[in-house]
């Protein structure tokens, strides 16, 4: 028996055939103990999680068209934060604005030097064996599980000490942190589908006379375009999002991303131009993701390792 | 004489070609050593100059001294004239009779366990209903439960806060359940408020696991349990709670690990010293200057803390890695 799709229609039919058995116990125990009761229970407990994660959020989209100053009490609607206000609003605001200019800056470069990094290291790491691959791989495999205020400090003590004379605080420094922290995605994201490819089509394009070269660069690469898209997607939203590494490495104020100011004045007194920041950074994630997912499943179609949708979203755990 | 060169080229030629056909027989497919590590050498650089030696920066402010006269930290980059006077002037904070770190300690140590517990009570639940009940949904269910990972952590937690300012609307929504006779002041130094915010920070990264993996029980399993004559509960209990438990394991892991560097939650929705964690006393200290030693004997503390979770961690995402 198929055993993704198969049983689902043989629990959903057995209600009816074991309806009379419901019908005659009584009490909560009996109640209980029926295997075919509908998870009434369950359910609520779902949908009321995902309504507690998902409405704060959406409430506070809603907040970024507040007429007022407030960002808890509803006054109306209007779009002053956005582009009336002509000193506070997203769009005339020059802090707000530098600092969205700043996000893209970062998170764009960041995705245009690791994911290539980080795509190599995993062609090569697949394939070299040895002490310093050994160690190189569980290097990469630490940045990945140390929780990132770790990191952070690290490379703030390092900058601030060992390169106090070389690279002042600010964007280098923030790129080369967030770079460092990004590999990693990268990394695990492109092993896990050279894994699912196999070795098959590389030997068979060698058979044929290429050289390992061209096999990598005809045969292999075309065929891990998608994980390096994926990639660069993740890599992308996650450091438009960061602020740990960033917020340790800004120097002056002009190099503080979108992300640290949201950071700053929701420990101050935010105005709803905060959410309307937040929610572009939002918009820019959905629509990365969402692009991310699209082409994902353009690039897969008719390949094996089956529904891209759920080869994409098993990417991001 | 062009020809006999060529020939001779040529007669090289078939001859590496015959070596390397001997070779292929005996490896596989044959390639030059420095093949493949050099695809791996400019990441493996990278990460050992920004990753490796910065590590070693933090030991060497750690046991390192500081400037006499301005109290600024001063590195010593050679390990044999460490001395580790500062790390135990910290580690003296947690333990003794001037430990003025315990209390923040064990606070932490209690808000990640209850945190954390919340985490996989709530998750497990979610995670079991949409694994075997999410049916033709389950696509969107699992939209829906991925989406917050795409959101910034910020902003969840700004909008969690804007929604428990004392005008907003979970006072105005308990106090019209008359739960509450006036608004309370949620924002100001209440554990449960951090802990609440915890959980909402990290529950889907323990959701997603275990959904991975009951989603992959087979069904049939299941019916022979309830064919044996297990009820619901025993079914439960004796077949889809061990086959769950790696994940369980895995995700509380993966919840625990950054709930012990944080300090946003807390800084967002609380900001007093009365909830504050070990996060928030590596970011004060990060943020103050001269306060390097201590920063970088906090950060060593922690990894010491963290070691055996994140060994399991590292080698269960190894082995994932490797094995697919």
């Amino acid at each position: 028996m198929n055993e993704t799709t198969a049983p689902a229609p043989t629990i959903e039919r057995t209600p009816a055939a074991a309806a009379p058995v419901a019908r005659t116990s009584r009490g909560f125990g009996r109640r209980f103990r029926n295997p075919w009761r509908k998870p009434r229970f369950l359910a609520g407990i779902t949908w009321l999680y995902l309504a507690w994660s998902i409405l704060p959020v959406a409430i506070a989209v809603l907040f970024s068209f507040n007429s007022g100053r407030s960002r808890s009490t509803w006054q109306g609607f209007s779009l002053q934060w956005w582009t009336g206000d002509p000193f506070n609003s997203l769009w005339h605001d020059p802090v707000l604005h530098d600092a969205l200019i700043q996000s893209f800056r970062l998170s764009i470069i960041t995705m245009i030097v690791a994911v290539p990094l980080g795509t190599l290291f995993a062609i090569g790491l697949d394939r070299w064996r040895g002490r310093v691959a050994a160690g190189a791989n569980f290097a990469m495999l630490l940045s990945f599980v140390l929780p990132e205020i770790i990191i952070g400090v690290a490379l703030f003590l390092f900058f601030t000490n060992l390169l106090k004379h070389v690279v002042g605080l600010g964007t280098i420094p923030q790129i080369l942190g967030l770079v460092t922290f990004q590999i990693s995605y990268a990394v695990i994201i492109v092993r896990a589908r050279l894994l699912s490819i196999g070795k098959g089509y590389e030997e068979a394009a060698m058979d044929l006379g290429a050289s390992p070269t061209q096999a990598v660069r005809r045969v292999l690469m075309p065929l891990l375009y998608p994980a390096i898209f994926a990639s660069f997607v993740l890599v992308f939203a996650d450091s438009v999002d960061d602020f740990i590494i960033v917020r340790y490495l800004s120097g002056p104020a002009s190099s503080e991303p979108l992300s640290v100011k949201i950071y700053a004045a929701a420990r101050a007194s935010p105005t709803p131009a905060v959410n309307a920041a937040a929610t572009v950074l939002l918009g820019t994630t959905l629509f990365a993701a969402l692009l991310g997912l699209l082409v994902y499943r353009i690039a897969t179609r008719g390949q094996r390792g089956g529904d891209a949708a759920k080869e994409f979203v098993s990417l991001q755990v | 004489m062009p020809e006999a060169e060529a020939a001779v080229g040529s007669r090289r030629e078939l001859e590496k070609r015959r070596r390397r056909a001997e070779r292929e027989a005996r490896f596989g497919a044959w390639y030059p050593r420095w093949y493949w590590p050099s695809f791996a050498a400019p990441a493996t650089i990278w990460i050992a100059f920004l990753f490796v030696l910065p590590f070693y920066v933090v030991l060497s402010v750690t046991f390192g001294t500081v400037d006499a006269i301005f109290r600024n930290p001063l590195p010593v980059y050679q390990f044999w004239w460490w001395s580790g006077s500062q790390f135990v002037d910290t580690a003296q904070r947690f333990y003794g009779s001037n430990a003025f770190y315990q209390p923040t300690l064990i606070r932490t140590l209690w808000y990640v366990a209850v945190a954390s517990l919340l985490c996989l009570v709530i998750g497990y639940a979610v995670a079991y209903y949409v694994a075997r009940y999410g049916g033709k949904r389950k696509a969107l269910f699992l939209v829906l439960l991925i989406a917050p990972l795409w959101i910034m952590y910020l902003m969840r937690m700004y909008a969690w806060q804007s929604l428990l300012t004392s005008d907003g609307w979970i006072n105005d929504l308990l106090m019209f359940l008359h739960v509450i006779g006036h608004p309370v002041n949620w924002l100001e130094g209440k554990p449960i408020t951090v802990i609440i915010g915890l959980v909402y920070g990290y529950i889907p990264y323990m959701i997603l696991p275990i959904y991975g993996q009951l989603d992959r029980i087979d069904k049939n399993l299941l019916e022979a349990g309830r064919d044996l004559g297990a009820g619901p509960v025993r079914t439960f209990v004796r077949v889809t709670l061990p086959l769950s438990k790696q994940a369980i394991l895995a995700g509380m892991i993966i919840v625990t690990l950054p709930m012990f560097g944080d300090y946003y939650t807390n800084d967002l929705l609380s900001g007093s010293p009365k909830t504050s964690m070990l996060g928030n006393i590596i970011d004060s200290s990060v943020i103050q200057p001269g306060q390097g030693p201590l920063a970088g004997s906090l950060v060593v503390l922690l990894m010491v803390l963290l070691l055996i979770p994140m060994w399991y961690y590292l080698r269960s995402t190894k082995r994932a890695v490797e094995m697919g």
